[in-house]
């Protein structure tokens, strides 16, 4: 059974600039949606608002954090998982949108988008682009609210972090693909919630310093060292105050090219489709 | 069930020796035929018979397992952006975004075929007064009839100027009236030189100036124009019988159709 690859490169004669139109009418698309899905950015900002407000409340005085970098005095909690909580944001969003593409859940809009001429690494990648943009909106309408829970970082810190933001979210949309793309078990959101998201989120530094961690398991430390989140958290929370985690930039943009590659190989938009008609298949 | 040798340029569309399978079970089984511009044919089969599978081919939502599919000369594997460009697709499923407006939806699927914004917005007018929904330009496509959308869907398959348009069971759910419009609406494409394939299971969608194929469990039984399908079989008088005699002969077991 031959099977071709989705990253096709020798696709076809269009310009530059009808790449570019390509790409910008995907994330214009992305962005009306999001406009018109009030309920879903709500919803996207309820979950990380529930843990800053009543988590972090809770766990202040239990969860003390010693001044570590890139913070200069001693912070309150809220502020130290600020940077977990963006994260947060950007792998909901990005296994959601991921997810969403591999099984063709929004009524079949993949497949407008695959019949389109342009090569699918492409397309795969802008909409990726989209997923991660629209991301980036829900950080900062979180951080506008956080502000009132004395999470203020130094203005320069909101544009810092853009950067990080776009390769960290890219990073876990791909990963997101990859993962609903080669993994059987991991069909429905609530398969990826209960086997990637919280096991990433909780074996990171999202909610506690690494060297807590270790305090307690050094094989858990590793556990926390080796999870790509982990580096996702700690570029974002060191670029909020302008500052670079070069360790954590050189895994994030490691990972986010390899998981890239790896989802756009892997992509194969008749399984959504067979897993929704029965795996192999009635008659479709 | 070839219409002869044709060049590349005289083909609209080429299968030859398609096979398809999910796990162990063969959908698709050396399926082949060949389609000319300006000819609209219709692919008329049972639920199952694969026409939805054949319809995955050729838009390279599945990748092609066993055999060779080009649309006009391009390979849709190796050349996949030459004969995509080429080609207009309408669904069985619904694809439009019911949140955006109709315009909204049209300037998307120009933007996937890199066509500028004031192009775009140009052909889309276009468009949709052709299919009388100028008025309805900046409404929600969750507003339109059902008989609405597909014109839509249709309209925006043909914004790119493709040369080949195949529609997947297009007027499933259409009242009667819906049906006829787009079937008609349809066959207006040929005069403009675009070949129409039209998958579908309802034999009374057949027009007697149209091709036929008739696919059952994966195999093409006929491919002729339509009463040349009736002569084949001796007892018949009409397509619809030729259909269901063929059907049963292929399948004695079968007495559906």
């Amino acid at each position: 059974m031959t099977r071709t690859l989705a990253l096709d490169l020798s696709e076809p004669n269009f310009s530059i600039r009808q790449y570019a139109i390509c790409l910008q009418g995907i994330i214009w698309r992305e962005a009306l949606r999001f406009l018109h899905q009030r309920e879903r950015f709500v919803a996207a900002l309820i979950r990380p608002l529930v843990w800053l407000a009543i988590f972090a409340a809770g766990f202040r005085q239990v969860l003390g954090v010693s001044i570590i970098p890139p913070y200069e005095t001693y912070v309150l909690y809220e502020v130290y998982i600020a940077a977990g909580l963006i994260t947060m944001i950007q792998l909901f969003n990005g296994m959601q949108s991921s997810l969403s593409m591999v099984y063709d859940r929004e009524m079949g809009n993949m497949r407008t988008l695959l019949v389109s001429p342009f090569p699918r690494w492409y397309l795969l990648s802008s909409k990726l682009i989209a997923g991660t943009l629209v991301s980036i909106l829900q950080v900062y309408a979180f951080l506008a609210i956080a502000w009132f829970w004395e999470i203020e970082p130094p203005a320069i810190g909101y544009l810092a972090v853009l950067p990080a933001l776009i390769l960290s979210g890219m990073m876990l949309g791909a990963l997101g693909m990859l993962i609903s793309s080669v993994s059987r078990q991991l069909e429905n959101f609530a398969g990826v919630m209960n086997f990637v998201i919280f096991p990433m989120f909780f074996a990171s530094s999202a909610l506690y310093p690494l060297w807590r961690v270790r305090e307690s398991s050094p094989l858990l430390y590793y556990v926390c060292q080796f999870n790509p989140f982990t580096h996702a958290v700690e570029l974002t929370r060191f670029s909020l105050y302008g500052q670079v985690n070069w360790l954590s930039l050189a895994v994030v943009f490691g990972c986010t090219v390899a998981f890239m590659v790896g989802a756009i190989l892997a992509y194969d938009p008749s399984r959504g489709l067979l897993v929704r008609r029965g795996d192999t298949g009635g008659a479709p | 069930m070839m219409h002869g040798t044709l060049s590349s340029n005289s083909v609209a569309l080429s299968v030859q020796g398609v096979s398809h399978s999910y796990g162990r079970r063969k959908a698709l089984e050396n399926v082949s035929f060949t389609l000319t511009p300006s000819t609209f044919t219709v692919l008329l089969g049972l639920n199952g018979a694969g026409k939805s599978t054949l319809f995955s081919l050729i838009t390279r939502l599945y990748a092609t397992q066993q055999g060779r599919i080009s649309i006009l000369g391009h390979d849709i594997e190796r050349s996949p952006g030459a004969a995509l460009r080429l080609l207009g697709t309408v669904f069985q499923s619904r694809t439009l975004d019911l949140d955006l407006s109709v315009m909204q939806n049209l300037l998307y699927h120009a933007a996937l075929h890199g066509i500028g914004k004031h192009e775009a917005r140009l052909r889309s007018a276009d468009a949709l007064a052709r299919i009388a929904l100028s008025d309805r330009d900046a409404d929600k496509v969750r507003s339109l009839s059902g008989g609405q959308m597909r014109r839509l869907e249709i309209a925006r398959a043909l914004l790119h100027r493709p040369r080949l348009l195949v529609l997947d069971e297009p007027t499933v759910g259409l009242d009667i009236n819906s049906r006829a419009d787009i079937i008609s609406r349809a066959h207006q494409l040929l005069s403009e030189g675009v070949c129409v394939l039209w998958a579908t299971h309802l034999v009374d969608e057949v027009q007697d100036q149209d091709d036929v194929i008739i696919l059952h469990h994966g195999r093409i039984l006929a491919h002729a124009p339509g009463p040349a399908v009736v002569a084949k079989v001796g007892k018949a008088t009409d397509i619809r019988t030729a259909f269901r005699q063929m059907i049963k002969e292929a399948d004695p077991a079968n007495e559906a159709a």
